[in-house]
């Protein structure tokens, strides 16, 4: 980036031991780098100031998605959106992931830009997060100290936060399978129809029992309304083990809405951003549930 | 600070090259590799100016490192026409009018061949969104996208 004047150096280990030994190495001055999608817009304005770059795309393995019955949906740190866009098996087992993915900026920046690139940078409004979320994703972390797991719900912190040490790595995102008779729908709203970030979003998993007509559990997650995505907890809540009818979605949205305390900034106000997550909530539930009816 | 040394493919040729480490792709073909072509527009990946085809993708160059291209096949705008003879994205784009001041369309003709490389008859609903990630100021777009659809139809082996 000659234009911004702004100079570092770019490491590119062959493998994760390096990696994590050069950012031990390194300490604060080190920054990983995936896509390049955040990390190459921060830098110019000083947001993120590295002495050193750690690049990823040297480390052979870290691109692979891979979906099997028993183990889910496998996503290396390097696949791209458009990689989780393009999988015919995530279509098929995950079509809220897609749903979001294929909404994240323009395809030039999808075809860079990595899925765990966009945990670990943290957006309150991500568009793939509610989504992991309500499939129960996991992301893996490798370190000095070996390898941890855990919810990405706890690994969302706050705004740009995660619970990622300054000497580890997002390795891996792993999503379980979803059950027989479970749908999950994303959505979003924006101003604009394209190249636009959340003013709401909200992801929904519906799984339902044998009658099909009863919900056995559902999983409602809410973005751009908090510092970090929400579970509205108080909304499965009253889903659970009631026959799902268009008034009790209506009921839902509600109660979803009552239960986050949204921001007004740039995109829209807090009051707007309230009947948003109401709207989009109810209209996701009514996806989701046709969606575990086929399923 | 030392400069690395990559080698990539620019447009079928093989090039050795050395390279600051905090240089982007648009920068290392702009300025290193004197193909003026590619436009540095927003330079934060929003306007699609800087567009190009690393590995058969479309990707917005001002966003990767240099470094990263290493190994990789580029496909600038100067390397569409082959042998002299314009691309039928290329012709379509000049018989239909669908440049004005010229700015946004090496960006626009790449990410319109990706397009047209994952998706040989999109709709116009598939052209807009495979097209969404290239702004241009000049002309509301309805020609880039009669254009893409006429060229598409051409590369079917369809009269158009």
């Amino acid at each position: 980036m000659l234009e911004s004047g702004v100079v570092f150096d770019t490491l590119r280990p062959h493998d994760l031991h390096e990696a994590i030994s050069l950012l031990e190495l390194h300490g604060e001055a080190a920054r990983v780098v995936a896509g390049g999608t955040d990390v190459m817009v921060q830098i110019p304005v000083g947001r993120i100031k590295p002495g050193v770059l750690v690049s990823l795309d040297r480390i052979a393995g870290l691109r692979q998605l891979e979906c099997t019955s028993d183990r889910g949906l496998t996503l290396g740190a390097l696949a791209t959106h458009n990689d989780v866009v393009d999988s015919a098996s995530c279509a098929r087992s995950y079509p809220a992931l897609v749903e979001g993915c294929r909404l994240v900026g323009s395809v030039q920046l999808r075809n860079l830009a990595t899925v765990g690139g966009n945990l670990c940078n943290a957006s309150p409004s991500a568009d793939a997060t509610p989504p992991l979320v309500v499939y129960g994703a996991a992301v893996a972390l490798l370190g000095p100290r070996g390898e941890r797991t855990m919810p990405l719900e706890e690994f969302l912190v706050g705004p740009g936060k995660t619970a990622l040490a300054h000497d580890e790595v997002l390795v891996r995102i792993d999503v379980p399978m979803p059950t027989l008779r479970s749908g999950a729908r994303y959505e979003r709203t924006t101003p604009r129809l394209a190249m636009d970030i959340a003013f709401v979003n909200v992801a929904v998993m519906v799984i339902l029992e044998n009658d099909l007509e009863t919900c056995r559990e559902a999983r409602i997650a809410l973005g751009a309304v908090a510092p970090t995505v929400v579970r509205a907890r108080s909304a499965e809540a009253a889903l659970r083990e009631q026959a799902l009818t268009p008034e009790l979605f209506e009921e839902a949205g509600r109660i979803a809405a009552s239960e986050c305390s949204p921001i007004t900034d740039v995109r829209g106000s807090a009051d707007g951003r309230i009947d948003a997550v109401q709207m989009l909530v109810r209209r996701c539930l009514r996806e989701a549930l046709e969606r575990a009816k086929e399923s | 600070m030392e400069k690395h040394i990559i080698e990539l493919t620019v447009n079928g040729r093989l090039r050795e090259i050395e390279v600051e480490p905090y240089l982007s792709l648009l920068d290392l073909v702009r300025y290193r590799l004197l193909l003026p072509g590619s436009k540095a527009g927003c330079l934060t990946g929003d306007c699609g100016a800087c567009t190009m085809l690393v590995n058969g993708r479309a990707v917005t160059s001002c966003l990767m490192l240099a470094v990263q291209a290493d190994g990789k096949s580029i496909v600038t705008i100067e390397g569409l026409e082959q042998d002299g003879k314009l691309h039928p994205l290329q012709e379509a784009f000049v018989s239909f009018g669908a440049a004005q001041c010229g700015f946004c369309i090496p960006g626009t003709v790449l990410a319109a061949k990706y397009l047209l490389d994952q998706n040989p008859n999109p709709t116009l609903d598939e052209i807009r969104e495979g097209m969404a990630g290239n702004l241009c100021r000049c002309t509301g777009y309805t020609k880039i996208y009669e254009a893409i659809e006429a060229a598409s139809a051409a590369m079917r082996g369809e009269k158009v």
